[in-house]
């Protein structure tokens, strides 16, 4: 596969062009908003969870490329039911996957996750794949409390 | 498919000039480069990097200090490509073009120099709503170290300086107009010198961002009369890591030193010292010897070319490239003011200025996407980033025929 094919695999176009838990978070305060400073994109993220401490919903808003956008969406899937700490978890392996400090090869016991390998190899994407992530492991303290 | 017309660079056609530019016939993903990010850098002939190669097989040494052969040759070099640069500027004299790092380190100067020395409490800037961040974030600094504001010339909807709503912007606080001379954003072109009557006619300085002209025509800093003009080499065919900052002698003279160290000195004491003359004075330390060389190298090169016939080549690649990309079904383009320079911004549909840059890419077409370091300009337009198509004289009107080419295919994919 060409890198362009690797960085938009049918999955990511699938979940970019049909995102999946995206709703119009205006409960959500603006000081929550987390952006990607290089290229404008902004996301805002609803954490739902229950007595137990399992994620019941995540939900995104806002705006970004198709990369972001199919990640944030298949971020929402993967989640949910997750506690908090296995989630926690799954976003630090995600991320750190990407960013080079674990070896790419870690998403692929990641489920559809894997689709985001290719990203790898545009380092100026890996913001993009991972702005939903991070904006998850920072919501995480609030939501937990909550 | 309009009639390419042939371009006259120095008596060259385009074909014969792309020669000269070893990096243009590469490949990108197997596609021949076209690249259209002339206005993030642009490529370097081989005169350049010849000149650069040259210097460090044959005449490396260090400048102003050694008594040796080497060191006299160098010095000589350095002080010849200074002189280059004046008369490039039509500057008054020598001492008035100071070598810097790059455009964003002249503004840093003047607004740390000047503007420590000079800006009182309650004192105003005034800039633009297109202003890149390096002549907006220099001058918040300097805000915030003097107690001074910012006020901004805003645009008219065609992105143009609104000039005649800055009437009331003209308080007697306005102490300097810092004004970028062509978008690297929108493309327009600013009357710089009617900004500089302006402002003189009310006991304002001005300074010139020309990162984005000098490359591209002649900029003549005694026509303007403006009191500063910063740009940057790389952008205009030079190494990266060499730029200028002109100055009035007067002014200059009056400014203190921003960076100590060698060369900028007279003499030295325990506890003091004084300093060296113009340009010197702002010079501290070994300065960037092969950048100068390249930098003096690439202006004789855009001379043989004729700086008319560039402007003239690019204005018929911006004219045609307008032309073609508005065939380009729900592509929106920002910045159509009358004068312009080879820069368009655009968005195709909701595709996010990423992708698109990103489907050109795969095409081997090189652009810039994202907020083109102006996220006030961004936040204004309503918009996250787009994409920037921007034209240096060495491009084609079939490179414009592939990006047009390309974004379609562009908008079949994302859909």
């Amino acid at each position: 596969m060409n890198p362009f094919d690797d960085l938009y695999q049918e999955i990511v176009l699938d979940h970019y062009r049909s995102p999946r838990n995206r709703a119009r978070l205006d409960n959500v305060p603006e000081s929550m908003i987390h952006e990607n400073p290089s290229c404008g994109d902004s996301i805002k993220l609803e954490v739902i969870v229950d007595d137990s401490g399992r994620l019941t919903a995540v939900r995104f808003d806002g705006r970004g490329c198709a990369i972001s956008t199919a990640s944030a969406s298949l971020m929402t899937e993967k989640l949910k039911g997750l506690t908090v700490e296995d989630a926690r978890a799954m976003a630090n392996r995600f991320i750190r996957s990407l960013r080079g400090d674990d070896p790419v090869e870690a998403l692929e016991t990641m489920g559809d996750l894997v689709a985001f390998k290719g990203v790898a190899q545009f380092p100026v994407r890996v913001k993009c794949a991972t702005l939903a992530w991070h904006a998850f492991l920072l919501s995480l303290p609030k939501a937990s409390a909550a | 498919m309009a009639v390419a017309k042939v371009a006259h660079l120095g008596g060259r056609t385009v074909e014969e000039v792309r020669e000269d530019f070893p990096i243009l016939d590469r490949t990108v993903h197997g596609k021949t480069l076209a690249y259209l990010d002339n206005a993030a850098t642009s490529q370097k002939p081989r005169a350049v990097l010849d000149a650069i190669r040259v210097y460090y097989e044959r005449g490396n040494a260090n400048v102003h200090r050694a008594l040796h052969a080497l060191g006299e040759e160098a010095t000589a070099a350095f002080e010849q490509d200074r002189a280059k640069v004046q008369r490039l500027l039509n500057a008054r004299s020598k001492h008035e073009v100071v070598f810097t790092r790059g455009t964003t380190e002249a503004i840093n100067l003047v607004a740390s120099s000047w503007g420590d020395t000079f800006l009182k409490k309650g004192d105003v800037i005034l800039l633009t709503d297109m202003e890149h961040h390096s002549n907006l974030v220099p001058w918040q600094l300097a805000c915030a170290r003097k107690g001074c504001t910012l006020a901004f010339i805003p645009l008219t909807p065609q992105g143009a300086l609104d000039l005649e709503a800055t009437e009331k912007l003209w308080t007697d606080k306005v102490r300097m107009v810092a004004v970028t001379h062509v978008s690297n954003v929108l493309g327009t072109v600013n009357d710089v010198k009617a900004i500089t009557e302006m402002a003189h006619a009310r006991g304002a300085l001005v300074l010139v961002d020309g990162a984005q002209s000098v490359p591209h025509f002649r900029v003549d800093v005694a026509d303007i009369d403006c009191d500063f003009l910063a740009f940057s080499g790389h952008k205009m065919c030079a190494p990266m890591g060499i730029g200028v900052l002109y100055g009035k002698e007067h002014l200059l003279e009056r400014m203190p030193p921003w960076m100590g160290g060698g060369e900028m000195i007279s003499a030295v004491h325990r506890e003091r010292s004084t300093w060296n003359e113009l340009p010197y004075k702002f010079e501290a330390g070994t300065p960037n010897v092969e950048g100068a060389i390249g930098l003096g190298t690439a202006i004789d090169y855009l001379h043989r070319l004729e700086f008319p016939a560039i402007a003239a080549w690019e204005a018929e690649l911006t004219r045609y490239a307008l032309e073609r990309l508005q065939e380009v079904p729900d592509l929106t383009i920002y910045g159509t003011a009358a004068h312009r320079g080879a820069v368009i911004s655009f968005n195709l549909g909701s595709i996010h200025a990423h992708d698109v840059a990103q489907y050109l890419d795969k095409e081997g077409i090189a652009v810039r996407a994202g907020h083109h370091c102006a996220q006030p300009l961004m936040r204004l337009l309503d918009i996250p980033g787009t994409a920037r198509a921007s034209f240096c004289f060495y491009n084609t009107f079939s490179e414009i025929d592939r990006l047009h080419d390309v974004l379609l295919a562009a908008v079949e994919f994302y859909a």
